[in-house]
């Protein structure tokens, strides 16, 4: 997985809450097999009209964003289902933080697996960096995953809260399955007990 | 020993290892697979020279990409991005050697219908599947979440999840409901009041007498929805019915193991004076049958009422509601039973089973269909048989149901069944987000009751006036 330790990015404006993993990457798109391309069909149904052309009122259809790295939306960004192509579709696009004053349970997990910053702030302090997003490309936030802070671009400076454990591995790029194995023994221990008290399992 | 709730019990049960920041190893029971979210975690595997660690744990079975209609075990019948990843389910099943019902197997189905159909499900397990309605399962007592692909991986190759323990949130709904007034509305009528995130950091357990009066079928149904209030799972404790539910099944234990597995599912309740970090209590007689009007699922009004105006609303939901009426089309003040239907969708692991097909049959006896189309998506194919059997499928075939075969079909629309654009569906599905059902259409989710009343009348109907 890649690393993820600081970040100085162009930020999208997207005022809009509950975005959900359909707005996200929509179904049609779920029929592959693997984790890569889906960054062109991002935000697929928004960001382009019936006939495949680009809309030009969303936000990362404007020049000014092309090159967004960090997303700030509305709350609880990326609810409903599970599918991780929703991250991988952010990631694909090239965005490598989102920062909304809360997140689905199952879409923020799936950040992390794959390299991507999830920054859940207080609505008043999101609403200070939509603005801050919203003055364009010449507007760039910094986020320090070690300080575990975002700066605006005026050097306003907000601390976020996060999970140790998600923090190391999101910092040094951590496989999760690798350092489960490390604890095969506890595993196997688990379940010969397991397998005494609930056999019909 | 301090008073527990159900999920801190089953929590407790299965923590394999925990580390001093509290991070858990979660050792997961039952681990049911699709072909969508799977086919890159099993990737992952072959790369790293990895096998699956409890295959006998392990049950997949195709059911989004589907086509539901005559012919599909041929590929030549499914899209070939469809074929493709069918096709992976089942070399994948045969390779890593998991339990599998392949597409021709009448035990096909909705994976949350197989399961607690095959016995597989059952209570106090840890039940994971890479779909966020995996909250089902939780009708049985067993703790049950939605998890992404790296987290299938992660589950195949160590039988565990990294997880860290959520809060406990009680949904009592007390007294008795009244008569057209079902488990789709209770379910409906709590994310109304909590929000679609009024749930997230928690894992809900529904209790109260208007619960318990349910039927398994129906706290199925009402679990399936804890996603939508944003929480990670729902759950009601396991009674006597929950238990002749699961007794005789395929997959369930018989004799002395079902005594010994009785001994501990008797166990499986939330102590009396057990914390809960939060407590929503709605009475059962309140609730009346829902329809949602806008997109997201707590967009739920009683079916009495009239669309709502975007400056009812505060906040961010003020600029959401008003993208929601000009997504839906629909006029503020206009009385929701004067909204005209295009098409009725019954079917979805929230209302795919044989207690939801009865109960949308017992509408439909002897009328005909008032909307362009209308289809039933049994949940399973054993569901589907049952519902033949019973005589249901000819009420609706008759009425003017198309009658297909067991997918998850028009609730997500991956398959051929979609909404074209502008296109207006009552559903019993679980989601109403733009674009679900098809690009441009426009769903409202409701009780498979309700949908019948809307399949005869054309409109969004209040399902008591036809009662």
């Amino acid at each position: 997985m890649d690393k993820f330790t600081t970040l100085t990015g162009i930020a999208a404006p997207m005022p809009l809450i509950n975005v959900d993993t359909d707005m996200i990457i929509p179904k049609q798109f779920l029929k592959t097999i693997k984790r890569s391309g889906l960054g062109v069909n991002l935000f697929d149904e928004m960001r382009y009209d019936d006939d495949g052309k680009e809309i030009p009122e969303f936000v990362l259809n404007k020049d000014a964003y092309r090159e967004a790295e960090i997303l700030v939306a509305g709350d609880n960004f990326g609810c409903g289902s599970s599918r991780e192509h929703a991250p991988w579709a952010i990631k694909d696009f090239g965005i490598r933080c989102v920062i909304a004053p809360s997140f689905a349970d199952i879409f923020y997990n799936n950040c992390f697996k794959n390299g991507i910053l999830p920054i859940a702030l207080p609505q008043e302090q999101v609403d200070v960096l939509m603005k801050d997003a919203e003055k364009g490309s010449n507007a760039r936030m910094i986020v320090d995953l070690d300080a575990q802070t975002v700066t605006s671009s005026d050097g306003e400076v907000f601390q976020f809260e996060l999970d140790s454990f998600k923090k190391h591995c999101l910092m040094n790029g951590l496989d999760d399955i690798g350092l489960t194995m490390e604890k095969a023994s506890a595993i196997d221990s688990f379940e010969t007990a397991a397998a005494q008290a609930r056999p019909w399992v | 020993m301090s008073p527990k709730t159900l999920y801190d019990k089953i929590w407790d049960a299965h923590v394999a290892h925990e580390a001093d920041d509290g991070t858990c190893l979660l050792y997961i029971d039952r681990h049911l697979v699709h072909e969508v979210t799977s086919p890159q975690a099993f990737e992952g595997l072959r790369m790293a020279g990895r096998k699956v660690r409890a295959p006998e744990k392990t049950i997949a079975v195709p059911d989004h990409n589907v086509p539901t209609t005559a012919g599909r075990e041929d590929p030549s019948n499914m899209t070939e991005d469809s074929a493709i990843q069918v096709a992976a389910l089942d070399k994948n099943a045969k390779d890593f050697g998991i339990h599998y019902y392949p597409v021709s197997d009448i035990r096909q189905g909705i994976v949350h219908i197989v399961g607690p159909e095959q016995g597989w499900t059952l209570p106090g397990m840890t039940v994971v599947c890479g779909d966020s309605h995996t909250a089902t399962h939780g009708a049985f007592g067993a703790l049950a979440h939605g998890i992404g692909t790296s987290e299938v991986e992660h589950v195949l190759a160590t039988q565990t999840l990294i997880q860290k323990k959520s809060k406990n949130m009680k949904v009592e709904i007390t007294g008795k409901l009244r008569p057209g007034v079902t488990a789709k509305d209770i379910t409906l009528s709590v994310i109304g009041a909590t929000g679609t995130a009024g749930g997230t950091g928690y894992v809900i357990e529904y209790c109260g007498k208007a619960i318990r009066d349910l039927s398994v079928e129906g706290r199925m149904t009402v679990c399936n929805m804890a996603i939508e209030g944003g929480a990670r799972a729902g759950l009601i404790a396991p009674d006597e019915k929950t238990f002749a539910y699961c007794k005789g099944r395929p997959h369930a234990p018989k004799g002395a193991q079902w005594e010994a597995a009785m001994a501990w599912w008797k166990t499986l309740y939330s102590d009396d004076d057990a914390h809960w970090d939060k407590v929503i209590t709605l009475k059962g007689e309140d609730i009346a049958p829902v329809v949602t009007w806008g997109t997201s699922p707590e967009d739920v009004l009683p079916i009495t009422a009239a669309v709502p105006d975007a400056d009812d609303f505060e906040g961010g939901k003020v600029g959401a509601a008003q993208r929601s009426l000009d997504y839906m089309g629909l006029t503020p003040g206009t009385p929701l039973s004067e909204v005209e239907i295009d098409t009725v969708f019954i079917g979805s692991c929230t209302n795919g089973r044989i207690e939801d097909l009865r109960a949308a049959a017992a509408i439909l006896k002897g009328k005909k269909i008032g909307v362009k189309r209308a289809m039933v998506v049994p949940g399973s194919g054993l569901v589907r048989a049952q519902a033949e059997e019973e005589g249901l499928a000819d009420i609706f075939k008759e009425a003017g149901f198309e009658w297909r075969l067991a997918g998850c079909s028009m609730c997500l629309a991956m398959n051929p069944d979609q909404l074209q654009p502008g296109e207006r569906c009552a559903a019993t599905s679980n989601r109403n987000f733009e674009g679900r059902q098809g690009r441009g259409g426009r769903t409202h989710l409701m009780s498979p009751a309700m949908a019948a009343a809307a399949a005869i009348t054309g409109k969004l109907t209040d399902v008591r006036e036809l009662m």
